[in-house]
């Protein structure tokens, strides 16, 4: 097995595992790992296309994961946000009614 | 200094304002500042665009082809990136300002309701501001990962519009939209990928040029496609969109049914017609126009069975998108056709669709926002014999209806006729059908609302209503430009129905380059 | 597929049932199991984008090629990127009035022992940020390692529970935007030299990319904290249950006893 295939099988297996998770998981914090999981296979495949034995990684692609990376935080913290948001109005409502 | 003021230049000030826009509301803590800024800016961005639309007809098809790319940081394609306009995109922008500056204006009324909490205005503007910059930004890329990136701004800024409302319907449709709009994105980052592990650059128009029909230009043509139609919300993958833009307050659901979807199926038509147009399979091309068609029926279905005035509103917008994904079958037949790329009948027709209904839609949502803000709630069975109290939001609502059904002298008419004439010349005899019982499914949920708005009152119905009515109006009086900017949406429509030959010219400009 | 978002486990009471979770998990394997194929049927032919970057590198003002992509090459995707942040922060900005950005705590529920380590910690910290900034121009580092580890710090002293930032204040909405102000001024400043948005020139070239990473690190660090900050104090105080929106209240509770009632108080 070589090293390309080893990481192709990884990343887009992250990615089905990920797609799975988000399709059948019912709990809301678990879509959002399933997210960040998908996403973190997507990054494994762009680094593991930049490697180049005889010189420098592609520098491009590692540019490409780190705006990847910050853009998966900003849409984590934004998906948590609302789902704390709608637990704690849910909250209030169970509360009032008791 | 020369060089700096060139026309070019625009292109770049084009994403520029809106993000200067963006900052100013943040940092300001006046009410009345903020608004007046945003409109300000609206109008020096409408005005922007209407110089570049000059400039760019009068420069003709013959373009040299250096002037319609701005290369950012002067590096050039393929190592930096460059902004790129055409005519399809020169028309987009061009709908992009036209109704910012509408829907601006009728923002600034809309959040100064008395009672209102000032923190909406302080979050709605910048994201407003960030959500225009995200729209000009993708129609003007030309560079793949720069389209993911623009992509994902549209996303988080419509998602955190949408839950501006804070209650708990709204967040959970925000969130619906949020996990719906990161896993299309994601597929879209996964194609982009493959694309430049392939071919070795990220640029469109160098993309064009080299690519081929293998294997994995066409998985990622898939995953692009399957990215993008979650987020323009074709059936079956629409779930999410009847709650978001229905929950949303009555601007962010206009520019989100006029625009945000509209993005996405610009960037469809430009890898499928474009782009990857080798990996554009027969097959592909006609799966996509019969989801559209399934998308047509299926949304009057549920428009018609909605209770909810602004929820039969975003079905209809799931229905309409339909008619744009008959592009690619009716791009499908001829040979010169598929070679005329951006620059064929068929685009034109599409195109001239989506500022028909962009209008249309945004005028609809605005006098649903109306209708709401006056009698509290948009339960259609509950407003019999409105139209005597709101005649404005009614009449507004009429026009924008004859629009989506496509009754002269409307857009909507023109560019159902162009599509009619493409499907005919092209010989393609079913979409024809499809497109007229299209029309008549819109006749009926749209009559269905105007019917009970605007008959008299039956005896079924007791005087009760009718003054609780009358008491909401007086309670709640509009400012008289709310109802106005929806007119005016409306009756450009008509007015687009007038001129029809301005979009045509505009959308195959660049497409011989 | 994406009804109302569920917050417990119920006993697998609202899953899908078995037969549709096997039939996904096929298609989705299928799915993977396509795109491995593809991957491993089409070469991978070296691109001449690394070769370009390596060429232009001495003219770009860093040494490291991924600071010169990311912050001369493609700065455009950097701006939007810091953008996207902005959106993020705007979206979750609190509503509280609190104008102050440091704040003290009262009835401060102080972690003696985090708050010992802190005193030798966080400077070190502050100089490991810095450093990262000045060395991302030839190693591995730059604006947003920086930004993350300085944000980092402030979740510490958060935690510790003497301190505490809002970030409703002007002047922390003015640190919030400083990145993106620095960068649209540096990247328009330049284009009355050269003629170009975003092109430096050649001999300033190095000094600007440091001026507009620090502003970076500034914003970058100022939104993660506030990022954290309104996940962690996202509370219902129980014993005034009121059905208002869950803002934070007035006198928000130390942020670990917030952590601590979120998990352990079972959902109603």
């Amino acid at each position: 097995m070589t090293q390309e295939l080893l990481y192709n099988i990884a990343s887009i297996g992250l990615f089905g595992i990920g797609l799975y998770g988000l399709i059948v998981a019912p709990h809301i914090v678990r879509k959002i790992l399933a997210i960040n999981i998908m996403s973190m296979g997507v990054f494994m495949l762009l680094v593991a296309s930049a490697s180049n034995v005889n010189g420098t990684p592609d520098p491009v692609l590692h540019a490409m994961v780190l705006t990847g990376i910050v853009v998966a935080i900003a849409g984590t913290a934004m998906a948590l946000f609302l789902a704390g948001k709608i637990h704690t109005l849910g909250q209030a409502s169970d509360k009032d009614d008791h | 200094m020369d060089a700096f003021l060139t026309v070019d230049t625009l292109l770049p000030m084009l994403v520029g304002l809106p993000l200067l826009a963006a900052i100013l509301t943040t940092l300001l803590k006046s009410y009345g500042l903020r608004t007046s800024i945003s409109i300000a800016v609206a109008l020096i961005q409408l005005v922007i665009v209407v110089a570049l639309l000059s400039w760019l007809s009068n420069s003709g098809p013959s373009l040299d082809t250096q002037h319609q790319r701005y290369s950012l940081g002067g590096w050039g394609a393929p190592l930096g990136i460059d902004l790129t306009i055409d005519g399809f995109s020169a028309l987009m922008l061009a709908l992009t300002a036209t109704l910012t500056l509408v829907l601006t204006i009728y923002s600034g009324y809309y959040f100064s309701e008395p009672h209102s909490q000032l923190d909406k205005t302080a979050r709605f503007w910048p994201l407003w501001w960030l959500l225009i910059m995200g729209i000009n930004g993708l129609f003007l890329s030309g560079d793949i990962f720069n389209i993911y990136v623009t992509l994902e701004i549209i996303g988080l800024a419509a998602v955190a519009l949408v839950a501006l409302d804070g209650s708990r319907a709204a967040l959970t449709a925000a969130l619906r939209y949020l996990l719906v709009g990161l896993l299309g994105s994601l597929c879209y980052l996964l194609a982009v990928a493959l694309l430049y592990r392939t071919y070795g650059t990220l640029d469109l128009a160098q993309l064009s040029a080299i690519a081929e029909p293998t294997a994995i230009t066409w998985a990622a043509l898939a995953l692009i496609t399957t990215g993008l139609l979650l987020k323009t919300a074709l059936v079956p993958l629409h779930f999410w969109l009847p709650l978001a833009h229905g929950s949303a307050p009555a601007p962010v659901s206009a520019i989100l049914s006029a625009l945000v979807v509209k993005t996405t199926l610009y960037l469809l038509a430009r890898f499928w017609l474009d782009a990857l147009e080798p990996a554009a399979t027969d097959y592909g091309l006609l799966m996509l126009g019969m989801l559209g068609a399934a998308a047509i029926f299926w949304g009057s279905i549920q428009a018609l069975r909605a209770k909810r005035l602004k929820l039969m509103v975003a079905y209809s917008t799931v229905a309409q998108l339909g008619y744009l994904f008959l592009l690619f079958p009716l791009f499908l037949s001829t040979g010169d056709t598929r070679d005329a790329g951006l620059s064929g009948s068929a685009v034109s027709a599409v195109a001239y669709f989506i500022v028909a209904h962009a209008c249309a839609k945004a005028a609809m949502f605005l006098a649903a926002g109306n209708i709401m803000r006056t009698v509290g709630h948009d339960e259609i069975d509950q407003l019999p014999g409105l139209a005597k109290y709101m005649p404005l939001s009614l009449f507004t609502f009429a026009i924008a209806g004859a629009s989506l059904i496509g009754l002269p002298p409307s857009a909507g008419f023109i560019s159902k006729w162009l599509l009619l004439n493409v499907a005919i010349d092209t010989g393609q005899w079913w979409w024809v059908v499809i497109i007229l019982s299209g029309g008549l499914m819109a006749a009926m949920y749209v009559f269905r609302v105007l019917n009970i708005a605007f008959i008299s009152v039956d005896e079924k119905v007791q005087t009760e209503p009718k003054s609780s009515i009358n008491e909401q109006l007086t309670v709640n009086k509009l400012p008289t430009l709310m109802p106005l900017c929806a007119f005016l949406l409306a009756i450009l429509t008509i007015i687009l129905g007038f001129n029809a030959e301005l979009i045509l010219d505009l959308v195959t400009i660049g497409g011989d380059v | 597929m994406f009804q109302t978002p569920e917050f417990q486990d119920n006993n697998h009471a609202d899953e899908l049932p078995v037969v549709s979770k096997i039939l996904c998990a096929i298609a989705v394997g299928i799915l993977s199991l396509g795109l491995i194929v593809v991957l491993m049927v089409t070469d991978n032919p070296p691109s001449s984008l690394p070769a370009l970057v390596q060429g232009q590198l001495t003219q770009s003002g860093v040494q490291n090629p991924v600071t010169a992509v990311l912050l001369n090459f493609r700065s455009y995707d950097t701006l939007l990127e810091i953008a996207v942040l902005l959106i993020v922060a705007v979206a979750m900005l609190p509503n509280s009035q609190d104008s102050r950005l440091v704040s003290v705590v009262t009835n401060a529920q102080v972690n003696p022992v985090l708050e010992a380590v802190l005193r030798w910690l966080i400077p070190m910290i502050i100089v490991m940020a810095g450093y990262l900034l000045w060395t991302g121009a030839s190693l591995p580092g730059g604006a947003f390692q920086s930004g993350a580890l300085l944000a980092s710090a402030g979740v510490l002293v958060q935690l510790s529970g003497r301190l505490q930032f809002c970030f409703t204040s002007t002047i922390a909405k003015l640190l919030l935007t400083i990145g993106l102000i620095t960068f649209m001024i540096v990247g328009v400043g330049v284009a009355t030299t050269t003629g170009v948005i975003l092109q430096y020139p050649t001999q300033l070239a190095a000094p600007l990319i440091l001026l507009i990473e620090s502003a970076a690190t500034l914003s970058i660090a100022a939104i993660l904290l506030l990022l954290y900050n309104s996940l962690a104090t996202q509370t219902v105080d129980i014993s005034s249950a009121s059905a208002k929106q869950p803002s934070t209240s007035n006198k928000s509770p130390a942020p670990n006893e917030t952590l601590q009632s979120t998990t352990g108080e079972p959902a109603s």
